[in-house]
């Protein structure tokens, strides 16, 4: 089921077009004359809005049922190596080119280079091109393409828009990415080169390598052990997760929101694509590493994020924890886990994108991210204070917003799937409220001192900036079901594709209620109960 | 009329939408009306559903309303979706009834508040979630209801944020109870995996066919959910933290309402709980009755008029889970509406007392409001009879039904629910006194006021001697400069005594008849003369050292004057004429005498203060609760089943699981008689003490009970220290060892090498450009086959 008719409906190539709508943008930042650099951020913000309307006419045009990929484009490249240009999506990586369309105009909206326009929208415009496009690549050489192409940018936007130890931090984001790299890149011409030995075709395309499983058990364990270490950085696990802290606190705002919100997705990502995709069984027995790694995230993340100084690495390390939540619903190999998985990066998208862009803000105005140094902002901003307040509900997981339904989800599939990591990591939501709460205390609540007292509260145009975030945060929180429905396809499809190649693998799920009327169950019940009374009365008599 | 339903929740969140939109436009006091309405209209359609299900038949009085899908995955669904029945109905109507009250009352209470619009903004949105929690037909729509409570609490127990302890009593709230929430998901994930549903239909018919095992850790998860929310042993610390909030919210939410959630959800249950095994039913029996003996204990050594009722709730509740945990539904549900009824009356009433007596809430600082205050004292005292057990008031049929079954269920239980009862009485009976009854202890002088007067005259007393001490130095000076004086004019006669024998010399050297013999002479009787006088100037010199050793001494004896009195005014203050710290109505005020002079202006300014009766939209919630509070009791009255009223409505959500009563009818009536009378003598007690002080009230405050059992203070420690540093611990492995392994690594490595600067700065460098080579190795080597292959 490719939906190759899907693809031909639509009278232009959309894919191609999201990753060159933002390419030519950079382009055309690039040809402008130096001294009109006031313009760039003018042509960013088009381009990006136009690749992010672009990624929302994909969802309106998206077949919800199908739960193949749609939109596909594939032309040959280099033919004799199996390596073509393939562009798709289905429901699972949809969401992810939405959210990276929407959150790029906002990050460039909501914040501004203090030096450099010009190279600085540039940078970023590259930025999205790179991260769409990872997210629609069909094919590995593409996908790893994609995948390199966007540590570029985003190192020197941490190097020469960063603050403090930005250098350094730059730096060491970029030997930990780029080692993690070129692992994959060995991942990639391992799993390319051993299905050839065992069926004697070339091919780098996911769909076929998926198919084929061909891989003896130990060769997959292997190459995803390899795909897995390229993943643990980006995503990251633990102990591979230092470069995240200084990356995110180092980086200007719309560098933090795009790594937190889009790069770190890459790793979940790859290990929904590559490991439950292309290596279901081994995916399936190395589970518990995974699964352990994860909880140890959620609740690392949370107990490091609660003693934390600085308002960005207090962010950084509760996104530790929230991509914590999503291994785990990854590995709890059923649909409840994974939907929950697919759309917590969603949900760690808008929130903590929100986070940075509201911390930047307080940085702007006080120059300063220590908490101590923050105090009763409250009364001086109440709207950011209110604003601030609706996207922490969120992070924390509140029924109702955005957030809670992913993590709700990710822990009733783990409960099922793997249920004493799933019963540690529940845990996890007590300290989620511990750390932002308590941050929140120190920086809004009490009395402001001198400078605190009179720092500016949000501008209309910065309010307007983050009101689709707020939007989302709670339109996603009452009614997800449009992106569930969507996301369930190509969910089912995937566990039906682990059921099918992991030998006595059967979801672990509760089995299926009869679905009746909740009204004409309680009457029953009422019967039954009146009935088996009146019964124990006679006894009685 | 049924169909009503949606609008139970949606017209408080439509309130708040509004007031989000346009409430800082509205301001006061439209904004507190809109608010109002908005719960007045949900109220309105609680009654039209209430009316819908009455005119089914009993056994058909459920009613479900599917809203929308709301969270679909897999075969995982659930729906926003609402389920009317008895048992959602009654919590409805006293939710919106209480909360309108409520509503109304905080336009008065709220007057001049900055924030004014944003507080009703957070009321309507607390209704709101309040009722998707009782409404919601599954256990996510309660979890979402229940979850939204918490947030409204926590945002109203921080309304003032800038007081540093008013937030971290929001947080304390919120985390406390997200150890609770840590069971209630559990507890949905559980019955979601043994079930396949969530929804209550489907739970409470499949219940019956769960195993014991499986039904009792549902129940003990639950449990924990609602020991979080409802304040009970151990999480109940958060409770007394939440009176930091602004006193309608203490009424609305932490006593007639949010609190009372654990007790429905255990109700709502209650399939599940006749499934599983005895234990965990006994647990929440006896987890009930000790926090409700505990928490009374508590409250009688409290002095802040909220805390009393802050520990009270957390009492009462405990007596609703001893309901539940022994079966007792209809008693736990009518105890939650006669609690709400009176509790939230209690409250208002405080917060009519603080709200006159500018923002006082110190019981040792009140007495004789009756006079002042006549319609909150009447309420007031209304509500106190009802919490204290005495008929024909409301709560003692409800709290006399659940000793009742308590009896019927285990002896020690209704033993410690009697005494928990007997000390229930005593301390409202000591609230009431301390704050309405006796004299006026609000003009009294305070122990600060008494103490700065104090302090005032002892640096006064104090200066004096440092005065005093000054003159002692220049005194001292004197006698140096005469003494100085003194060697000078011994000089001086030596120096004479030469300069004559100088004389007497030359004089002798020259002949009479010499020309100079005349001057030398007369220079002679010069020398001569000046003798005595310089021995003269000597003995006055001398004089005046005697002169001024005699002031140094009178000095130093007025220092030593000035310093006695310091010490000894210092001394006083040890026993200042302070206000007694255990105060009854008999206490007398300070006797301050001359210190009167010195009080301080806030003293002055007190005086002028006149104590007020609130406004009407104050009062008026007030009279109709005491009205509801007196006559709730009508409800279920004992006398004969057709009085049953409540528990023929409740009947079909309950199932048939409501415990069957084995007591007799004498049974029953010595046990009323016994409740009556332990309730009278406790109020007869407590008079004695609090209002004629035959007894000292100290030797009932002990210090461990004002201070909660010394509970707070060890979380507290445990938590800021152990806790803290373990946290600390965490981040400081992550710096170090983590972050530091790399680098670690390559300085063990540098050091052999003996080239550690290099290496170490370099370290991760080398090894990323090792993978990154290594790996194009591979890749190349990985191509070349394919391409030969």
């Amino acid at each position: 089921m490719f939906a190759a008719e899907a693809a031909e409906a639509v009278s232009f190539p959309l894919l191609p077009a999201l990753v060159l709508v933002p390419l030519l943008t950079a382009a055309v930042i690039g040809l402008m004359p130096a001294e009109r650099d006031d313009y760039a951020r003018i042509i960013a913000l088009v381009g990006s809005t136009i690749t992010g309307a672009l990624s929302i006419y994909l969802l309106a045009d998206f077949q919800t049922a199908d739960g193949g990929f749609q939109f596909v484009v594939e032309r040959d490249w280099i033919a004799d190596l199996g390596l073509s240009l393939r562009l798709g999506v289905d429901g699972i990586s949809l969401f992810l080119v939405v959210m990276t369309g929407v959150l790029f105009p906002i990050g460039i909206l909501a914040t501004s280079a203090d030096h450099d326009a010009k190279p600085y929208h540039l940078w970023i415009m590259v930025l999205m091109a790179g991260s769409i496009g990872v997210f629609m690549a069909l094919d590995l050489l593409l996908f790893f393409m994609f995948f390199e192409i966007v540590l570029v940018p985003m190192y020197f936007l941490i190097g020469s828009w960063g603050h403090g130890d930005r250098v350094r931090a730059a730096l060491k984001f970029f030997l930990y990415t780029m080692a993690g790299s070129a692992l994959m890149l060995v991942g990639i011409v391992a799993v390319v080169f051993l299905t050839n030995q065992h069926t004697g075709t070339v091919t780098f395309d996911i769909r076929e390598l998926a198919s084929a499983q061909a891989l003896t058990t130990n060769e997959a364990r292997v190459v995803l052990l390899v795909f897995a270490l390229a993943f643990a950085v980006k995503v990251p696990l633990f102990p591979l997760h230092t470069w995240l802290p200084d990356a995110h606190t180092e980086a200007p705002t719309v560098g933090s929101v795009i790594l937190a919100g889009v790069m770190l997705k890459l790793g979940t990502y790859g290990f929904l694509r590559f490991g439950l995709y292309l290596f279901p069984q081994a995916a399936h027995d190395l589970a518990p590493v995974f699964l352990t790694l994860g909880v140890i995230g959620i609740m690392y993340g949370a107990i490091v994020a609660t003693v934390q100084r600085d308002l960005k690495r207090l962010i950084a390390y509760s996104s530790i924890a929230h991509l914590g939540f999503i291994i785990l619903g990854l590995f709890a190999l059923n649909s409840q886990g994974i939907q929950g998985a697919v759309l917590q990066m969603v949900n760690h998208g808008i929130s903590t994108g929100a986070l940075f862009i509201l911390a930047g803000w307080i940085y702007e105005r006080r120059h300063t991210r220590e908490i101590a140094a923050l105090k009763g902002l409250q009364k001086a901003a109440p709207v950011m204070a209110g604003v601030f307040t609706l996207v922490m509900l969120s992070s924390i997981g509140l029924p109702g917003l955005n957030g809670f339904v992913g993590e709700f989800l990710i822990l009733l599939g783990a409960f099922s799937g793997a249920r004493w990591w799933g019963i540690v990591a529940t845990s996890g939501v007590i300290l989620a409220a511990l750390y932002l709460l308590w941050a929140y205390q120190r920086v809004f609540h009490g009395t402001p001192d001198q400078d605190n007292a009179v720092m500016p509260d949000l501008r209309l145009s910065e309010f307007l900036s983050i009101l689709p975030l707020l939007g989302l945060i709670v339109f996603l929180g009452v009614y997800p079901k449009p992106v569930l429905d969507r996301m369930e396809p190509a969910v089912d499809e995937l566990i039906t594709h682990i059921e099918a190649n992991v030998d006595d693998f059967v979801e672990p799920e509760p089995a299926p209620v009869v679905e009746q009327d909740q009204r004409d169950l309680l009457v029953e019940a009422l019967h039954e109960a009146e009935e088996k009374a009146e019964a124990a009365g006679e006894e009685g008599e | 009329m049924v169909e009503l339903a949606w609008l139970i929740p949606a017209a408080p969140l439509i309130g708040f939408v509004l007031i989000l939109v346009v409430g800082r436009r509205l301001g006061e006091p439209l904004a507190g009306w809109l608010a109002f309405g908005a719960i007045g209209v949900s109220f309105l359609a609680t009654v039209a559903v209430f009316a819908g299900l009455l005119a089914e038949e009993p056994g058909e009085r459920f009613y479900v309303q599917t809203l929308f899908e709301w969270v679909p995955a897999g075969s995982f669904s659930v729906n926003a979706g609402l389920l009317a029945d008895p048992l959602s109905i009654t919590m409805s109507l006293f939710i919106t009834g209480v909360g309108a009250l409520i509503h109304l009352y905080s336009i008065g209470y709220m007057h001049g508040d900055p924030d004014f619009s944003k507080f009703f903004l957070y009321l309507n949105l607390f209704a709101g979630s309040m009722l998707v929690l009782v409404l919601g037909d599954n256990m996510l729509m309660t979890f979402l209801g229940w979850e939204g409570v918490g947030a409204c609490s926590y945002l109203l127990i921080s309304f003032w944020f800038t007081d540093a302890a008013n937030a971290s009593a929001g947080k304390k709230a919120f985390v406390t109870n997200r150890v609770g929430d840590f069971g209630f998901m559990l507890a949905m994930f559980l019955v979601f995996y043994e079930i396949g549903s969530i929804d209550y239909g489907t739970i409470l018919s499949s219940a019956p066919e769960l195993g014991s095992g499986v039904a009792t850790t549902i129940v003990l998860l639950l449990l924990l959910g609602a020991v979080g929310k409802s304040a009970q042993l151990p999480l109940y610390v958060w409770l007394p933290d939440a009176m930091a909030g602004p006193t309608p919210v203490s009424a609305l939410i932490h006593a007639a309402t949010m609190v009372t959630s654990g007790v429905y959800l255990l109700t709502r249950m209650n399939p599940v709980l006749a499934v599983a095994d005895g234990w965990a039913t006994d647990t929440v029996a006896w987890i009930g009755v000790l926090t409700a003996f505990f928490a009374a204990t508590i409250a009688l050594a409290q002095n802040d008029i909220k805390k009393v009722l802050a520990y009270s709730t957390v009492s009462q509740l405990g007596y609703m889970f001893l309901a539940v945990g022994v079966g007792a539904y209809v008693p736990a549900i009518f105890h939650m509406v006669t609690h709400a009824f009176f509790k939230a009356l209690l409250f208002l009433g405080s917060g009519s007392v603080i709200h006159g007596l500018d923002d006082e809430q110190d019981m040792r600082r009140m007495g004789g409001l009756a006079k002042l205050m006549p319609i909150t004292a009447m309420t007031f005292i209304v509500g106190w009879l009802a919490i204290a057990g005495v008929p024909p008031f409301s709560g003692f049929w409800s709290k006399d039904e659940i000793l009742l079954y308590a009896w019927n269920e285990n002896v020690a239980l209704w033993a410690i629910g009697l005494v928990t009862a007997l000390l229930t009485a005593f301390y409202m009976t000591r609230q009431v006194i301390l704050t309405f009854f006796g004299r006026t202890r609000y003009f009294d002088p305070t122990a600060e006021e008494i103490t700065a007067a104090f302090d005032a005259r002892l640096d006064l007393s104090e200066a004096a001697a440092r005065q005093a001490q000054d003159e002692l130095v220049a005194a001292h000076a004197g006698v140096e400069k005469a003494v100085a004086d003194v060697d000078k004019r011994t000089e001086a006669v030596e120096i004479a005594a030469t300069k004559l024998n100088d004389a007497k010399a030359a004089l002798a050297a020259v002949s009479a008849e010499d020309d100079a013999h005349t001057k030398l002479a007369k220079a002679l009787e010069k020398a001569e003369k000046a003798v005595p006088r310089a021995g003269e100037n000597l003995s006055k010199a001398q004089g005046s050292v005697a002169e001024a050793n005699a002031e140094v001494d009178r000095t130093s004896e007025r220092l030593a004057e000035a310093e006695v009195a310091f010490r000894a005014l210092g001394a006083r203050r040890a026993d200042l004429p302070l206000p007694a710290t255990h105060v009854t109505a008999a206490s007398v005020p300070p006797e301050v005498g001359d210190l009167a002079d010195d009080l301080p202006a806030s003293f002055d300014e007190r005086q002028e203060y006149h104590p007020h009766e609130s406004p009407w939209t104050m009062t008026l919630p007030l009279l109709v609760l005491a009205g509801a509070a007196a006559v709730a009791g009508g409800l279920n009255l004992p006398f004969t089943k057709d009085l049953h009223f409540l528990e023929h409505w409740l009947e079909p959500s309950l199932f048939g699981n409501e415990t069957k009563l084995m007591v007799s009818s004498a049974g029953k009536w010595g046990l009323a008689l016994i409740a009556i009378m332990s309730a009278v003598g406790a109020i007869g007690a407590a008079t004695a003490v609090y209002l004629k002080g035959r007894i000292a009230p100290a030797r009932i405050e002990r210090p461990a009970l004002a201070r909660a059992w010394y509970v707070d203070e060890t979380y507290a420690r445990v938590a800021g220290g152990p806790g803290r540093s373990g946290f600390e611990l965490a981040a400081l492995f992550d710096r170090r060892v983590i972050d530091g392994f790399v680098n670690g690594v390559a300085s063990a490595a540098g050091s052999i090498g003996g080239s550690l600067r290099s290496t170490q700065t370099g370290y991760v460098r080398n090894s990323a450009l090792g993978i990154v080579i290594g790996s194009v190795g591979v890749v190349l080597w990985f191509l070349s086959r394919l391409w030969t292959s």
